[in-house]
């Protein structure tokens, strides 16, 4: 491509002043720039002493939990749809007839395993009866590979440990009940 | 003549064992600036070994010295064995060496106990009457540590890195010495307790006077140092870890903490020759009053104060300004603080001979001032106007296009 070809744009860069050419805006703005940085609040976490603030605990993807119905019975209808969904195949459902009126099965069996899953929320987005939901919980750890694979108990158990804190979002979020 | 070698025994053991971990506090002092200044609180855990007690971190250093020694000391079978052993001794003896001849302190009274009559200087080498030649001459021999390291490593990393070091040492020697001269015109002496007596007995500090060589001087000892913005020669992001890049272990401990050490001096050297040393306007007493314990130690205060406050504009600096390109770091030798150094050292030679002749009359001091920072200021706006610091080779419009054969 030679110089003069029509197709290149030629840009003028603005002249620096002979404030400019001496260096003295940018000691004094670079040096000001740097000493407000020294002084300013800082932005860690100092983490095991200050808890991390979750900004928007009903977007954030933590730890999954299965909502219980106004009876307190598994809301999961045992579908299949969020293990259909998960990337991650982590989900393992085993459905059986319900014993109740007001829908055909439910989970007989429903684990997920925490390590292989990739908090992409997707089993949320699935479910029809907003029975999965992911919480805010963050900092979830284990002594062992199998302890990291939730049973229905546990994932249930998470429910009654944040329902307080974070309500179950269908009704607001125009869910079905 | 046993009490002249004790008193030196125990000036060096203070002075070495200072220096050395004034140089293990500063790598953490560095490391927490530089988290403060991108918001980040830095090293701040680790405190007493066993114990929860966190003290600020102050007990990173001992935990960083303890990774090193514990780290394996590999040399790789490429390297000539003797000259990659030799650099890092080279240039720690030569960094540490340099503190013969500098003042960390006025004087401390005699001790009739101990049978010393007079005052102690507190220098190691009190009767040293080429002091600042035996620096420089002693810094000069640091790089050859530098580009030993380079050239033994047998990498092209590390032989860049020797180069580019040689090349900027060279360069900047000039400019350093220039703003030294000055100051040595105006004290006559080489002996930097001189120049300090000479700064204390007139209250005008050189950065005062003389502030064009003050800056020449700063910029190149910037440069002499290897800090940023002039660290090309260990400039990670193209060199991997310049002249180092090979070393591991104790012997790149001795490497970094060289560097360290010639930071320490260039602040030293600051504060002694243009801030003034230990004098502080007040509080400091006159070059003669009688010293007193409390004003010795007040004295060293105000030295050590000082050498903190360039210290800590040295790690300013660090993370104001990004790394100079080869050709600007070039230009900005040869183009711009060359000449300011020779305009200031014929400035200063002038003034001195006009106000030694009596020509300024009563208030030369005042005159002496004001015309150092008028030829500052011209001198820099002079630069800043003639001299180009970068080369503009970029294509242009007016470029006439390299015009190929067409047979070719």
């Amino acid at each position: 491509m030679k110089v003069d070809d029509p197709n290149i744009k030629w840009v003028s860069e603005p002249q620096l002043g002979l404030a400019g050419r001496m260096y003295l805006p940018l000691i004094v703005g670079g040096l000001t720039t740097t000493a407000r940085h020294l002084i300013s609040p800082k932005v860690t976490v100092s983490y095991p002493d200050q808890e991390p603030e979750i900004s928007n605990p009903e977007i954030y993807r933590g730890v999954h939990r299965l909502n219980r119905d106004g009876q307190g019975r598994v809301k999961c209808v045992a579908c299949f749809l969020c293990a259909t969904a998960c990337p991650a195949h982590c989900i393992d459902i085993v459905g059986i007839e319900s014993p109740w009126e007001d829908r055909e099965k439910y989970p007989e069996s429903f684990t997920i395993d925490e390590l292989r899953c990739i908090y992409c929320g997707m089993c949320e987005e699935a479910c029809p009866v907003d029975a999965i939901e992911l919480t805010s919980l963050y900092n979830l750890t284990g002594r062992s590979r199998e302890e990291m694979v939730f049973d229905k108990e546990k994932l249930l158990s998470v429910y009654d440990q944040t329902k307080d804190k974070e309500p179950m979002r269908s009704p607001r979020l125009g869910g079905t009940v | 003549m046993n009490q002249v070698l004790i008193v030196a025994l125990v000036k060096i053991g203070v002075l070495v064992g200072g220096i050395m971990t004034a140089a293990a506090y500063f790598v953490l002092l560095e490391r927490r600036v530089a988290a403060w200044i991108q918001d980040r609180h830095g090293p701040n855990r680790v405190g007493i070994p066993l114990t929860k007690i966190r003290l600020f971190g102050l007990g990173q250093p001992l935990a960083d010295g303890l990774k090193m020694i514990l780290k394996e000391e590999y040399t790789p079978a490429h390297v000539d064995k003797r000259l990659f052993l030799l650099a890092p001794i080279v240039i720690l003896t030569a960094a540490l060496a340099v503190y013969a001849a500098i003042p960390f302190g006025d004087r401390i009274p005699a001790l009739p106990g101990a049978g010393i009559d007079a005052p102690i200087s507190l220098i190691v080498a009190p009767q040293l009457d080429v002091g600042l030649i035996y620096i420089f001459a002693l810094s000069s021999i640091a790089v050859y540590g530098v580009i030993l390291g380079g050239w033994a490593s047998n990498s092209k990393y590390s032989f860049l890195g020797g180069l580019r070091s040689s090349a900027q040492m060279i360069a900047y020697e000039l400019p350093l010495g220039l703003g030294i001269l000055g100051v040595v015109v105006v004290s006559s002496s080489l002996r930097l307790d001189d120049i300090i007596n000479a700064q204390a007995s007139s209250g005008l500090w050189f950065a005062i006077t003389q502030p064009l060589g003050f800056m020449v001087f700063v910029v190149a000892a910037f440069a002499e140092a290897a800090r940023l913005p002039f660290d090309l020669p260990e400039c990670e992001q193209e060199l991997v870890g310049g002249y180092h890049t090979e070393y591991a272990g104790m012997k790149l401990v001795l490497f970094l903490v060289a560097e360290f050490i010639h930071m320490i001096t260039a602040s030293f050297l600051i504060a002694i020759m243009f801030l003034g040393g230990w004098h502080l306007w007040g509080i400091t007493g006159t070059v003669d009053s009688p010293i007193t314990w409390s004003l010795a130690i007040l004295r060293i205060a105000v030295l050590m104060a000082k050498i903190f406050a360039v210290i800590f504009f040295f790690m300013m600096v660090r993370w104001t300004w990004p790394r100079f390109r080869f050709d600007q770091l070039m230009s900005l030798a040869w183009k711009v603080m060359l000449p300011l150094g020779i305009v200031n050292l014929v400035a200063v030679a002038v003034l001195t001979e006009m106000e030694h002749i009596g020509w300024l009359g009563a208030h030369g001091a005042i005159w002496v001032c004001l015309a150092g920072w008028a030829v500052a200021l011209l001198g820099w706006m002079g630069v800043a106007m003639i001299g180009p610091l970068v080369t503009d080779n970029r294509p242009r419009l007016d470029m006439r296009p390299y015009e190929v054969d067409p047979q070719l």
